[in-house]
């Protein structure tokens, strides 16, 4: 059992947890991930890892309530416990120094962005910091990105705060030596950064959560074609080269349990099982 | 004057079986197991041979005449326990093992007629004791104080694992998933080895002192050396066959298209036969195709037929006695309507137009030359191509050994397939104190060899924990 020693609502939906690990927290490095059990009934949900607090022995995660199991861990509480946390997993970001690293974030992938952008910038690079999200008040870690980051800029798809959508990357691609990128966030945005890249030949890498259940690398559910070569995301990735993905086979078997996640998610909200 | 000899009869009790249209509906298990009555007049057959035979054909020695006299003496309590003394899990290996190429080969009785069903009166004396309650052995007086890690909870770690504690060490299990057992958990389905039954044996290794914690993987959250610094003695390495295998095939990767470990976790470790009242989904359409000839595959295509598909076919590359599977399992999967496609191997698969796969092309084969598997090997028939309609294809073409810990520890010792080199009589790995055995030392192989494999290596592990309790105590 492992214990949320800590709630937090950053916007409404979207929730912060630090979980008590301490094998965990001993461990876990930027990119990684774990994966989490929340009752007997409940399915194995990958989330990446937003921090981790090795005095503290917690990990921190952070969950947008889409689906049943989001929605059920949204309604627990500090001092509640889930039942199953496995991790680290998968292989940790690649942490050098490379020069300047552009660091682009979407959503609730923002969190676990600065876990790396931190990393970076320890490490001796320049941070360049880009978060987004659909609109200004579903954005996240908007301070401890700025906090972490040499320069920072914020982007919205409706143009609420900062630019509009990420078309004024290229610029920045044009004017600024960029040694490397890292986008962590919904497919298209990453699959949008990894096509502004391509033209300047700028390792960009991009970190790969499709549907899994062990996530120790046995059932292949996260299978994802790199470079035309079959790879799973659990235990080759979740990092890879973004300019190597087949985003749209992802994309396309990400859905692939759309109508069950529906209902699982109607039979929840009638009341089918009190979590 | 002597009695006259009794007449043996020729065959065995028969088991009874849930009939095929009524289990096809249901995960409840298929074979329902003797009475004592049943498993008495089985246990009569027996002529308690005075050399046996059936004995070497066990990988874990279990002495068969004594525990089937017990039976037949109605001493259903001494016969587990006589079981127990080297299987730690009878209950596992009555319902599993492949008996007809083990212990039952051996039995002079099958010479001419049926050999004794060794397998069911394993499985009923289990039983009987599952059901009345479980006599742990005392604790060894004295701990070795000697901490021993074992590396996965499947069949090889548990018996490690028991063994080892049986001896007095301390021992540690460290599973990655959630529940023990491996692949009796996550591989074989209910309604041929019961998830209660596994979680009974692996609750019985806990009592004789074993700790097992679930959710480590070894090799992300301690390496091997971690595990040394952490004050183990000893590893065991026992993480099994579970990185499934792919045909590289155009369209593998389209939705509808599993592999039979991502098919079989959802169905029996995340119960998803069960869903919406457990969480984890699973598609099943209505045309099935199920890829390979071993057991994963008819696990495979007997659950979908439960999950509700009108149609299952395996498709297997070789003919009918080239499958590596038991023999029990191919007729029940006839029994329940499952159609077999031999001599047949799919070239890729068709999408429809949302990504899903719609069809699969396929192309007859036939068989040369024995390959080193010592099968004859299959040999595509050119132009025989055809296509068949599927919306649920099932990938069950082997697993390959789980690299992780290969890949984090340098001084372990692999071949070129991912298997580790160990010593064939200890199970010693190239790396000192580390010994490793079952399906990620033989590739993909039974259960009980599995055992037998911790079995050798938990001896192998004692002797020398105790060499160097002598050497340090003399220092």
């Amino acid at each position: 059992m492992y214990e949320i020693v800590t709630k937090q609502e950053l916007v409404p939906h979207i929730n912060l947890f630090e979980f008590s690990a301490k094998e965990i927290a001993a461990k876990a490095r930027p990119g990684q991930f774990v994966i989490l059990r929340i009752d007997e009934h409940g399915e194995r949900v990958p989330f990446t890892i937003v921090d981790v607090d090795v005095e503290k022995r917690t990990i921190t995660l952070v969950c947008h309530e889409v689906g049943k199991t989001t929605k059920k861990l949204g309604k627990l509480e500090e001092g509640d416990h889930i039942l199953d946390l496995l991790g680290p997993l998968g292989k940790p970001a690649e942490v050098e120094k490379f020069g300047s690293v552009l660091c682009i974030g979407g959503g609730v992938m923002v969190p676990p962005l600065h876990f790396q952008a931190k990393a970076f910038r320890e490490v001796g690079n320049k941070v360049i910091g880009v978060i987004g999200a659909r609109t200004e008040s579903q954005l996240t870690f908007e301070k401890e990105m700025r906090e972490a980051c040499d320069e920072f800029y914020v982007a919205t798809d409706d143009g609420t705060k900062g630019h509009q959508g990420l078309g004024f990357i290229k610029d920045l691609l044009k004017e600024r030596k960029i040694d490397r990128v890292v986008a962590m966030g919904p497919i298209v945005m990453m699959k949008t950064v990894s096509e502004l890249t391509r033209p300047y030949g700028i390792p960009t890498i991009v970190n790969l959560i499709p549907i899994m259940v062990d996530g120790v690398g046995m059932c292949g559910a996260c299978r994802v074609t790199i470079g035309g070569r079959t790879m799973f995301a659990c235990v080759d990735g979740p990092d890879f080269d973004g300019h190597q993905v087949d985003f749209e086979e992802l994309m396309t078997r990400l859905k692939m349990y759309t109508p069950q996640e529906k209902l699982a998610f109607v039979f929840y909200e009638k009341g089918g099982r009190s979590p | 004057m002597s009695k006259p000899k009794p007449k043996i009869r020729k065959e065995t009790v028969p088991m009874l079986k849930q009939d095929p249209k009524e289990r096809i509906q249901n995960f409840n298990e298929v074979s329902l197991g003797y009475s004592e009555e049943q498993a008495v007049a089985e246990a009569e057959r027996c002529i308690q041979c005075p050399k046996p035979q059936c004995i070497q054909g066990c990988p874990v020695g279990v002495d068969i005449p004594a525990f089937i006299k017990e039976i037949r003496e109605k001493n259903f309590s001494e016969a587990i326990r006589i079981i127990k003394e080297k299987n730690s899990l009878p209950a596992i290996c009555g319902r599993v093992c492949p008996q007809e190429t083990q212990c039952q080969k051996f039995c002079v009785l099958g010479k001419k007629g049926e050999p004794m069903a060794i397998g069911r009166l394993e499985r009923f004396v289990a039983d009987y004791e599952l059901q009345r309650g479980v006599t742990v052995p005392p604790r060894p007086e004295s701990s070795t104080g000697a901490k021993v890690a074992v590396v996965g909870s499947g069949p090889a770690g548990l018996t490690a694992a028991a063994d080892l504690a049986k001896l007095g060490h301390a021992v540690v299990i460290f599973e990655a998933l959630h529940a023990p057992g491996g692949v009796l958990m996550y591989g074989i389905p209910e309604f041929r080895l019961p998830k209660k039954i596994v979680q009974a044996e692996a609750d019985y290794v806990k009592r004789l002192g074993v700790d097992a914690k679930t959710n480590h993987m070894i090799g992300r959250l301690y390496t091997i050396d971690e595990l040394f610094e952490r004050g183990f003695d000893a590893v065991f390495i026992g993480t099994g066959a579970g990185l499934p295998r792919f045909m590289r095939i155009p369209g593998e990767n389209l939705c509808g298209i599993y592999s039979a470990n991502e098919f079989l976790i959802r169905v029996n470790l995340m119960k998803a036969y069960m869903f919406p009242e457990y969480d984890t989904p699973i598609r099943v359409g209505k045309k099935v195709a199920v890829i390979g000839g071993g057991n994963s595959a008819m696990d495979s295509a007997r659950s979908a037929l439960r999950l509700g598909a009108d149609e299952v076919w395996i498709v297997y590359r070789r003919s009918r006695a080239e499958m590596p599977t038991r023999l029990e399992e191919v007729e029940n999967a006839e029994e329940e309507g499952i159609v077999f496609e031999f001599l047949t191997n799919p070239r890729k698969f068709i999408s429809n137009e949302r990504g899903w796969v719609k069809a699969m092309e396929c192309i007859r084969m036939r068989l040369g030359e024995p390959d080193e598997s010592g099968r004859r090997r299959p040999i595509p028939i050119e132009g025989s191509e055809f296509v068949i309609d599927v919306d649920t294809v099932i990938m069950a073409i082997g697993n390959t050994p789980n690299p992780i810990i290969q890949q984090t520890t340098k001084d372990i010792q692999t071949t070129r397939w991912g298997t580790i080199v160990i010593d064939e009589e200890t199970g010693k790995t190239t790396k000192e104190a580390v010994y490793a055995g079952g399906d990620i030392v033989s590739g993909v192989a039974t259960v009980i060899s599995a055992m037998g494999a911790g079995k050798k290596a938990a001896e192998a592990i004692n002797e020398y924990l105790m060499k160097r309790e002598k050497v340090n105590k003399a220092t």
